[in-house]
């Protein structure tokens, strides 16, 4: 077996140990699930009535995608959670006692989670449907915005493997992982239009990678223009997994138990 | 292990430890908390490396060449490393896949690994609900699934009520009595005592002794002799007479009872109670007591195992 194989092999047989407890623990599911469709319902019925956007009929078609790009991002702090709990377990002294590849423990890890998070996805369109939900453009181009979204929460995942192995406990992996999550998704134009914030803040949301990644998937969900965003989104996205996939093999190499 | 020295800030971890173990081996790794055991074991296993020094597994050095150290060695550490999310089985065959056993065999040595460490019957129910002794039994079945060549246990039975603990000191025998070569760290005297044909004193990053247990043993002159007379007017009677019988100076524990080195096995007390006899002092009991390793341990560091100053 090469280095690559081995690798290949390493991430399969970690993403399966995470993936075959998926069934066992159903009420994660669930709730991981619940979350986002409440989100989608609050929003839209609470917001609904009081916020229009230029360009928009319906407030709905503007805040689902934000909602779903909202939702699929909160999901990469499984990642955290999951490596810190590894760590504090002694797994990972464990593992890395092993002669198995560095990387397939975060590999593996962050594949599964995402495997999670598009069960949850899946569930969700089909409540964002229920709820009036259209696509306005090709069936193409919202596969191609909902792999824009997922693609982005998998480059965080790797942000997230990060945090779950610097912190020193799995309840700070907890906040660590989650605390960032609110500003990068709020200060966006998730669910309003930036031009109505503050002039600095307004720079700032237009500056978020999380607002230009739900831009794009906005329109081509909606079938509209998508500009440069899809391209600018998919550069985000494989930038940020190049660079923390580096540093967080690098901090997993030198991980112990303490 | 040679001349290893580790540092994690401020303070010196590891201060020049040299430790060779030889094939098939059980040595014995004792020391308090924070003495280097832990640190040790670390190095030797790939998980940290040393600042300044040499280690190696069957010669490999693990610095060098970390992936054929890892190849061959099995790690058990403080916690019992396992997901516990998944079944016993399951745990093992994972680990098994890790080494690129193959699905086959990681089972086959799953199974057998399952009944060799009294598993079986719960070998395919969730690891979440299994006792403390159990989970240290599969972590040490998943440490050998690749038949390691040397099984590094740290601090085994921490943490285990006394039953497991010695369930778990019968699991290691048997691991001895194959032939598996083990390092084993332990605050627990009685443990290094029982277990370790080879037992290494560490203290403060510094290996202070090493010898078998009766050799660590010896060093504090031999056995203790312990008297207790009847009436306590005979004192200074019974301790004029014992004290030429005896190595050392006789301590008086309390009114009627002292205690006094003793040169092991020299027929020293039938002589204690005939003298005590033929000066009239009525004896109510003798004891010969070994000396613990705790006793060891405060005479080679002045303080007790447990990290306290010696107060005499």
């Amino acid at each position: 077996m090469n280095r690559l194989q081995a690798t290949l092999h390493d991430s399969f047989v970690e993403a399966e140990r995470h993936l075959r407890v998926i069934p066992r623990n159903i009420e994660l599911l669930i709730f991981a699930t619940i979350q986002p469709i409440m989100f989608l319902a609050l929003f839209a019925y609470v917001f609904g009535g009081s916020i229009s956007i230029p360009g928009f009929d319906n407030y709905d078609q503007f805040l689902m995608p934000g909602i779903f790009s909202q939702s699929l991002v909160f999901g990469s702090a499984f990642t955290s959670i999951g490596l810190a709990e590894d760590l504090s377990k002694g797994l990972v002294d464990r593992l890395r006692s092993l002669p198995m590849s560095r990387s397939a423990v975060i590999i593996g890890r962050t594949v599964s989670d995402l495997v999670r998070n598009l069960l949850t996805f899946g569930v969700m369109l089909v409540a964002a449907f229920l709820l009036g939900f259209r696509f306005g453009g090709s069936v193409t181009d919202a596969v191609l915005a909902t792999g824009l979204l997922v693609l982005f929460s998998y480059a965080l995942s790797w942000v997230q493997a990060l945090i779950g192995l610097a912190v020193s406990s799995v309840e700070a992996a907890n906040s660590a992982g989650f605390i960032w999550m609110f500003p990068l998704t709020f200060v966006s134009s998730a669910f309003v239009d930036p031009s109505t914030m503050p002039r600095w803040l307004e720079a700032v949301a237009n500056a978020n990678p999380f607002t230009v990644v739900t831009n794009a998937a906005r329109s081509l969900y909606n079938g509209l223009p998508v500009g440069n965003d899809a391209w600018l989104s998919l550069a985000w996205s494989v930038g940020l997994i190049a660079v923390f996939s580096m540093i967080a093999t690098r901090k997993f190499s030198r991980s112990t138990s303490s | 292990m040679q001349g290893v020295v580790k540092r994690f800030g401020d303070t010196l971890a590891l201060d020049g430890v040299d430790l060779a173990v030889p094939a098939g081996a059980v040595y014995g790794l004792l020391g308090p908390n924070g003495a280097g055991k832990t640190t040790s074991v670390k190095v030797l296993t790939t998980l940290i490396r040393p600042d300044a020094g040499t280690a190696a597994i069957d010669g490999i050095d693990v610095v060098k060449n970390p992936d054929e150290v890892r190849r061959r060695i099995g790690l058990t550490g403080q916690y019992a490393a396992v997901d516990e999310r998944l079944t016993a089985r399951e745990n093992l065959v994972y680990i098994g896949r890790l080494f690129h056993l193959g699905t086959a065999e990681a089972r086959l040595r799953s199974g057998e690994l399952l009944d060799r460490f009294d598993l079986a019957d719960s070998a395919d129910r969730v690891v979440k609900g299994f006792s403390g002794g159990m989970r240290r039994r599969l972590d040490i079945a998943m440490s050998l699934i690749a038949n390691p060549s040397v099984l590094f246990l740290d601090e085994p039975t921490t943490g285990l009520d006394p039953r497991s603990r010695l369930g778990m000191w019968d699991v290691i025998e048997d691991l001895a009595a194959d032939g598996t070569t083990v390092l084993l760290t332990t605050q627990y005297l009685e443990e290094a005592d029982r277990l370790a044909e080879q037992i290494v004193v560490i203290d403060q990053g510094r290996v202070i002794a090493e010898g078998t247990p009766d050799e660590l043993k010896s060093r504090t002159g031999g056995a203790l002799l312990q008297v207790s007379i009847a009436r306590a007017e005979n004192r200074e009677l019974a301790m004029s007479v014992l004290t030429p019988l005896c190595t050392g100076r006789v301590e008086v524990r309390d009114d009627r009872t002292f205690e006094a080195p003793i040169t092991a096995g020299d027929r020293v007390v039938p002589s204690v109670i005939r003298a005590l006899d033929d000066a009239g002092v009525d004896v109510l009991d003798v004891v010969v007591r070994r000396p613990s390793l705790d006793d060891v341990f405060l005479a080679l560091t002045g303080h007790f195992a447990s990290g306290e100053e010696a107060t005499s």
